[in-house]
């Protein structure tokens, strides 16, 4: 269920569109970020603001990679792999991260297409937000450093800046 | 296609800052409203109110010769002189999808320079009659998307944004939309569902987006780095921007250069410069001393080219590089590849890309991208049959016919279907020995 | 292109497929034009009734001028286009995309309900390659998984052809299954919260071109080759979809829609899908009954004449009531309205259970067809819920409003399936349609009014076309007066014509028939008693009782014996109390059914009637179409045909029908009836998508058949395409029997006088909507084991701000009390309904019959909270 806050939050969303179902995704962004993974409830939820059917709802959502449909910690670390990152370390990066966190239910590991930061190959997002230049340890301690609060994370959708 | 086209003058190997100058010279605040104000944003904006003429706007961008850079390269004003006159809303959207393996310029200008974008938007807005532009950004662009809209914001409170805008009567409301994880969606139709709050997977065209666009009304999409662009036409005037570049290529643009340079980057280039030039001047050769192996002229999805001195002399020019060479310069990205590389791994990493980002709309597309990953996958880790690189083949024909022929023949909905191909293709011309080696050392299940 | 003709004489264009030119409709796609002439392009997901997706890829073809392979299916024709399909590069195209599909399809084949009449094993067989090379591990997923209480679906049999995804968003407006995840993962599901509980459900199963789903009623009940088919119509509701009807081993097995463009468009709706399991209930009456023991039909038969002789001899022909025949065939209605009439003399007949309106209004407003509302200049609802009362006529108004953009304009006050659709919401409350009707019309008529009756006047005005109303009775807690009301006002308007929405499967057939006080076969009054003078030795005098007038009667005791046909009037008649206590005061009570149910319990005899697929015939659908049943498996116990129960009855009373077989009833039917004039069994089995009445004014649209079977295979047969009927010949001309000049006195409704005195409403009641539910109690619901499982548990709706005002909260149990009845029932708040109504389903137990008072204009309740 969205807050009360967030009720208001995606009241204005519908709002910026002409048509409410355009709305489907920044809602699930918003409910992803409050909830840390989009929920079968809160496909309903969002299928009412947006005049439609939860089953639309999660035929939709489903369709895009970024949002999770189980509960995924605190912390989503992207990780990219692509024909740029492949044959700088990206691979490694990923398969340091993935048994370092393998059981850290704080942590989701995953392995993502390009980012658009080949220039600084290997990169990673934690919660969208970039680090690049990456290697197997200076990765670790980038994650260690959002655990320890030392860096600031956003929202799991990569929505606003954590205050 | 195979039109003759004049050998171009060559170019010197040097940037010619233009959309990206801004952010390059204050790559600390250009995004800032303070910053971007001060070193003249929104002045074009302003002077476009001032003359009320919408017809100046579209002689300039026409005489500037202007192509899309999205990777499609339909020049920017005659896409709008195909905007019906039905009385139906129009609707200005903006691809900042920028999901392209190894494309990252649309980046640098959304998260360095948001009031540049604002003000093309605004113009070109002006220019088609629309009253709602929204941007569509890759839902990765966490930091663009909070960049952006705090432009938004300030522009609106500054006025330049909104409702009666300047006192001038006319309205435009900008609004940002993230997308979540979907390369397809850079794919225009497939934007447009997208933005509609559906499942990303192309439209059947036609109708062309431009006359049956979003919500059913006639939509222009253009990229990010295209519409940044339109100030600088407006405010150097057409002819000049023409000057620039060769032939039908005219101007400058955005190249982002990866893979194993020594200076990797995005850099700004006139067209007309050659890939040698690119490669090894603008981009400071191979790292480490190695050598150039292959290289990717264009993004992902089209054919690559290797180290010889046909390709490295071909000129950047989007039409030459195609009747010469027959592969594109797309999305702008150069990846580069030296001696060590295993170009199946490539192969294999691209095709596991394509079918990741397959919308599954297309037989072909959905099964055959999967089932070329699975087979690259084991030619590439070691498990290669003797005639894996045929089987490729054919199941490349049963997605694009024409496997050797470029550009591809589309027996799919949209283009993303046969990029794989292309890799197979550039395996077959330039690796097959190399492929078929592998394969006889690898361990025949 | 140079053309000699100019453009705009010319409504065709011209085509060469394969080197032959033929003339095709511009913008009609490629693939149909193609079919239209003989050359069938391989498909999954094109299916003719939906929008094309080019999803499958399966129709590449070669367009002249074209660069690469475009899909047939999303390819308008245009002047002058050359097409081929069976290049080289086309077979090659075929292969490679058969090839794909099969790479992730599991190819179980030998335990798949699809097997045999697969369209994927079968294009493959015809168009595809011989070996796959895909060696590699195929996709996986759970094996089938319920969506709903009725379908199956097995995710790794899906070719991803969206033709089940379509459907239920496009055509039944029900998006609870959609595609999930994404390329080669992608699947079909519902939200797992909210199953595939659509009405139409089954219409999936029937169109999807592999196994991936299963009907849970069908489920390996039978191999396709082991099938027998015949066509039908289905009963389940007055619109009578056309269907084929398949048996294996004397067991009903499947129905299958059939695609007829004037009546179902090949939908079925699931009740009439599943519907016909109660055919082989163990529940059925399968011998007859005399004082609740099993008696032999002689046996039977006397003790029913009997009553019926002594109560006419004893008490007069006005002692005797007949009720029902709604549910059996035209030839049924014919046999029981000759007894009746013609035998026992009694005009106590109606075939409506005081749930309908009034015979002489139905017969006598001028007809619309179905298909008439496709090009309607507007669409008046004048009628009850259509998706739960006439489901797939919901569907095709539907389709006039959103694809079509037929304008609507609503007479209800309540939610209903196509509200999201209406384009002016007339809203009236119980008991003011008719005056609403009133303002409508002076608007259209020129007199000034403002909002939404203005609003609604002028789209009226501003399209060329017929108006349609869609008449039925929408409120069974009010007397039909209002509804009758606008109908005397909407009749004034210009190009207007009536669709009736009464629902009973042949209640228009048997109303035809003469199941009806005053009413005659063949859409006459009884003053017009010529036709059938020959033939009937009795015609009553004067017009006789309906059901509410008959109950009553019985109540004074002056109903000595009732005949119910296939008829529950204490379930079913809108005000039980009176019901009941009629039933109970009739000293005898003779039933003919197949289903024991409240009413039945009461009957000294009982005699067992063929149902569904056990009989064949003829029956008349709402928009006056006669149609075929047959046939398919013999029937159950000692069931008899109810026109021959009629027959053997009337032979115990002296009277010798001398009908040996149904088409002698047909015949003899059409030979009194005017309305079926220029008919005969013959025509009525060889037109294939039937004849409507008055025959004698439709024959221009009559086709013939092409053969009198129906074979389900070859490429365009097998059930997932449209199945289509072939036929050739149009009748032009009247046969010579035609009767024509009796068309004059076809029954003309003259529009009545009705007014209506609403009495006031107090601030604490709510005035009652008694509607009607898909899946209600009848025995068609109860005893199909795939239905009885979605019966509506009723609840009470009404208006949030209704709720808050009595100070209820939602959800919860109240008391409801009329001055009827009163008892306890879970209240819920929904949106779009008018404040100060309250709507509950009638039908079943704790229901809206328990409240009405049927002599009430409308009905009054209180809500009020348990303490
Ligand atoms: C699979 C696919 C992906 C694409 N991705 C992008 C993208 O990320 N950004 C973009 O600007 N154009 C992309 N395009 C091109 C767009 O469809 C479209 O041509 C472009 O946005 C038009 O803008 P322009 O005329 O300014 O180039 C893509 C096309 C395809 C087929
Ligand atoms: S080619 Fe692939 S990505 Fe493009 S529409 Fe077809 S299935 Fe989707
Ligand atoms: S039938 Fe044409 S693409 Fe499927």
């Amino acid at each position: 269920m969205f807050t009360e806050a967030n009720k208001k939050r995606a009241v204005e969303i519908v709002a910026q569109y002409p048509k409410a179902h355009s709305a489907i995704l920044p809602l699930a962004h918003l409910a992803q970020d409050q909830d840390g993974w989009l929920s079968l409830d809160a496909m309903d939820e969002i299928a009412d603001y947006c005049d439609t059917t939860a089953a639309d709802v999660q035929g939709v959502c489903s369709f895009y990679t970024m949002y999770k449909r189980r509960p995924c910690g605190n912390f989503v670390v992207s990780v990219c792999t692509n024909v740029t990152c492949l044959v700088v370390g990206g691979p490694e990066v990923l398969e340091h991260l993935e048994h370092k966190y393998a059981n850290d239910n704080d942590v989701f590991v995953e392995e993502v297409e390009c980012l658009a930061a080949c220039g600084n190959a290997p990169s990673m997002q934690v919660n969208y937000e970039y680090h690049e230049h990456l290697t197997p340890e200076s990765a670790e301690q980038v994650v260690e450093d959002y655990k320890a609060g030392r860096l600031v994370a956003r929202g799991v959708s990569g929505g606003a800046v954590h205050a | 296609m195979s039109e003759a086209v004049e050998t171009p003058a060559r170019k010197e190997v040097r940037e010619t800052l233009i959309v990206s100058r801004r952010v390059r010279e204050f790559p600390d605040d250009a995004h800032t409203f303070e910053r971007a104000t001060s070193d003249g944003a929104y002045e074009i904006w302003k002077e476009v109110l001032r003359r009320a003429d919408v017809q100046w706007i579209h002689d300039e961008v026409k005489a500037s010769g202007l192509r899309g850079r999205g990777g499609a390269n339909f020049p920017t004003a005659i896409k709008w002189e195909s905007l019906p006159d039905n009385g139906l809303p129009r609707h200005l959207v903006i691809n900042g999808d920028e999901g392209e393996p190894s494309t990252f310029k649309d980046r640098l200008l959304i998260e360095g320079d948001p009031h540049a974008l604002i003000e093309g938007v605004c113009i070109e807005a002006y220019r088609i009659g629309s009253h709602r532009a929204f941007i569509y950004l890759r839902g990765e662009f966490a930091l663009g998307a909070d960049r952006i809209e705090q432009a938004v914001h300030d522009a609106r409170a500054a006025g330049y944004v909104g409702s009666n805008i300047l006192g001038s009567g006319f309205d435009v409301e900008i609004v940002v939309h993230r997308g979540a994880g979907a390369y397809i969606c850079g794919e225009e139709s497939a934007l447009i569902e997208s933005l509609e709050g559906k499942r990303g997977m192309p439209r059947i065209k036609p109708p062309l987006p431009i006359h049956v666009g979003l919500y059913s009304e006639p939509t222009v999409v253009n990229n990010v780095e295209t519409v940044c662009t339109i100030p600088h036409i407006l405010k150097m005037g057409g002819a000049q921007y023409a000057n620039l570049g060769v032939n039908r290529s005219t101007g400058t643009r955005l190249a982002a250069i990866s893979g194993h340079v020594n200076n990797p980057g995005v850099y700004e280039l006139e067209f007309g410069m050659t890939l040698r030039d690119i490669i090894f001047g603008i981009a400071g050769g191979i790292r480490g001393d190695k050598q150039l192996k292959f290289f990717l002229p264009g993004g992902a999805s089209f054919q690559w080219l290797i180290a010889s001195d046909e390709h490295l002399d071909q000129v950047y020019d989007i039409d030459d590089i195609s009747a010469k060479l027959g592969t594109t310069l797309g999305s702008g990205a150069i990846m580069v590849y030296d001696e060590d590389t295993d170009p199946l791994l490539v192969a294999w990493r691209l095709a596991k890309f394509y079918a990741h980002e397959s919308c599954g709309k297309c037989t072909p597309c959905r099964e055959g991208s999967g089932w070329l990953e699975k087979v690259l996958y084991r030619m590439s880790h070691g498990q290669g049959r003797p005639n894996d690189m045929d089987a490729l083949l054919d199941i490349s024909a049963g997605i694009s016919p024409d496997v050797m022929k470029a550009p591809f023949t589309q027996t799919t909905i949209c283009p993303l279907g046969p990029s794989p191909v292309s890799a197979i293709a550039s395996l077959q011309k330039y690796f097959r020995a190399e492929v078929e080696a592998a394969c006889a050392a690898g361990v025949p299940a | 292109m140079t053309t000699t003709e100019p453009q705009s004489t010319k409504t065709t264009v011209s085509v060469t497929i394969d080197g032959n030119t033929v003339e095709a409709i511009p913008g009609e796609m490629l693939i149909k034009v193609a079919q239209e002439n003989g050359v069938y392009i391989p498909r999954f997901c094109w299916h003719e009734r939906m929008k094309p997706v080019g999803m499958c890829r399966m129709c590449l073809v070669e367009v002249d001028g074209i660069r690469g392979l475009p899909p047939a299916c999303t390819m308008p024709v245009a002047e002058g286009m050359v097409c081929h399909t069976e290049t080289p590069a086309v077979k090659q195209a075929q292969d490679d995309i058969l090839e794909f599909l099969l790479v992730n399809h599991p190819l179980d084949c030998p335990v798949c309900d699809r097997g045999g009449e697969c369209p994927l094993q079968d294009t493959t067989l015809a168009f595809g390659p011989g070996e796959s090379r895909f060696v590699e591990e195929k996709r996986h997923f759970e094996k089938p998984i319920p969506i709903s209480n009725v379908v199956l679906l097995d995710r790794e049999r899906c070719i991803q052809c969206a033709r089940c995804t379509r459907f239920a968003d496009e055509i039944a407006g029900d998006p609870l299954i959609s595609f999930v995840d994404r390329g080669g993962h992608t699947q079909v599901l519902n939200h797992p919260n909210h199953p595939f509980a659509s009405y139409f459900s089954g219409n999936v199963v029937q169109i999807c071109p592999v196994g991936a789903l299963t009907a849970k009623p069908y489920r390996f009940r039978a191999r396709p080759w082991d099938l027998a088919t015949v066509e039908t119509s289905c009963t389940q509701c007055s619109v009578q979809c056309r269907g084929a009807l398949q048996s294996s081993s004397n067991r009903l097995v499947r129905l299958l829609g059939i695609d007829s463009n004037a009546v179902n468009h090949g939908w079925l709706c699931d009740k009439g899908r599943y519907g016909f399991e109660y055919v082989h209930s163990d529940d059925r009456i399968r011998e007859p009954l005399l004082n609740g023991a099993i008696a032999s039909w002689p046996q039977a038969l006397d003790a029913a004449a009997d009553a019926l002789r002594s109560a006419r001899d004893l008490h007069g022909a006005e002692s005797i009531g007949f009720i029902g025949g709604a549910r059996g065939t035209n030839e049924d209605a014919y046999a029981w309205s000759r007894l009746a009439k013609g035998v026992l003399g009694t005009d106590n007949v109606d075939a409506q259970l005081g749930d309908g309106l009034p015979a002489e209004l139905i017969l006598g407003v001028e007809r619309a067809s179905i298909a008439e509302c496709d090009s309607a200049a507007a669409i008046v609802l004048l009628a009850p819920d259509l998706k739960e009362a006439l489901p797939v006529l919901h569907l095709r108004l539907r389709r006039a409003a959103l694809d079509l953009r037929v304008p609507l304009i609503d007479f209800s006050c309540a939610p209903h399936g196509l509200s999201s659709e209406v384009t002016h919401a007339l809203a009236a409350a119980p008991g003011e349609q008719g005056a609403r009707a009133e303002q409508l019309v002076a608007a259209v008529n020129g007199a000034s009014s403002d909002g939404v009756i203005a609003a609604a006047a002028a789209t009226m005005k501003a399209r060329a076309g017929t108006i349609v109303v869609v008449l039925g009775r929408a409120n069974l807690a009010e007397r039909s007066d209002a509804t009758v009301q606008a109908v005397a006002a909407l009749a004034q308007l210009p190009n207007v014509k009536f669709l009736s929405a009464l629902r009973r499967g042949n209640v228009h057939g048997a109303l035809e028939a003469g199941l009806a006080p005053g009413i005659l076969p063949g859409r006459v009054t009884i003053e017009y008693r010529d036709a059938v003078a020959a033939k009937w030795s009795a015609i009553p005098e004067a017009p006789g009782l309906d059901t509410e007038a008959m109950l009553r009667a019985a109540l004074e005791g002056k109903i000595k014996a009732l005949v119910l046909i296939g008829a529950d009037p204490i379930a079913d008649f809108p005000d039980r109390a009176l019901a009941e206590a009629a039933v109970r005061a009739v000293p005898t009570v003779i039933a003919i059914d197949g289903f024991h149910n409240e009413s039945t319990q009461r009957a000294k005899v009982v005699l067992p009637a063929t149902m569904f697929g056990e009989k064949s015939g003829t029956i008349t659908n709402l928009e006056g179409r006669i149609q075929r049943v047959n046939q398919k498996v013999s029937p159950d116990g000692l069931a008899m045909d109810d026109w021959r129960i009629a027959s053997e009855l009337a032979f115990r009373l002296g009277h010798d029908f001398d009908l040996e077989t149904v088409d002698e009833v047909t015949n003899e039917l059409v030979s009194v009836a005017p309305a079926l004039a220029g008919g005969s069994a013959q025509l009525f089995r060889s037109a294939r998508d039937g004849v409507r009445i008055p025959v004698a004014q439709h024959h221009a649209e009559v086709q013939l058949r092409k053969g009198l079977g129906l074979t389900l295979d070859g490429p365009d047969g097998v059930s997932w395409e449209p199945i289509k009927v072939e036929a050739e010949i149009t009748v032009e001309s009247v046969p010579e029997n035609g009767n024509t000049q009796d068309a004059f006195a076809l029954l003309r409704w003259d529009g009545g006088s009705v007014r209506v005195d609403l009495p006031g409403r107090d601030a604490y009641a709510l005035r009652l909507i008694g509607s009607v539910s898909l899946y209600d109690h009848g025995s068609a619901v109860s005893e199909s084991p795939s239905l009885v499982g979605l019966r509506t548990v009723p609840k009470l709706l009404v208006a949030a701000a209704d709720l808050q005002r009595l100070g209820v909260p939602n959800g919860t149990e109240v008391h409801v009390a009329s001055a009827n009845g009163a008892f306890n029932i879970v209240v819920q708040a929904i949106k779009g309904l008018q404040p100060g109504v309250a709507q509950l389903a009638a039908g079943s137990g704790n229901a809206a019959n328990a409240l009405i008072d049927a002599a009430a204009v409308v009905n009054d309740v209180r809500v009020e909270t348990i303490r």
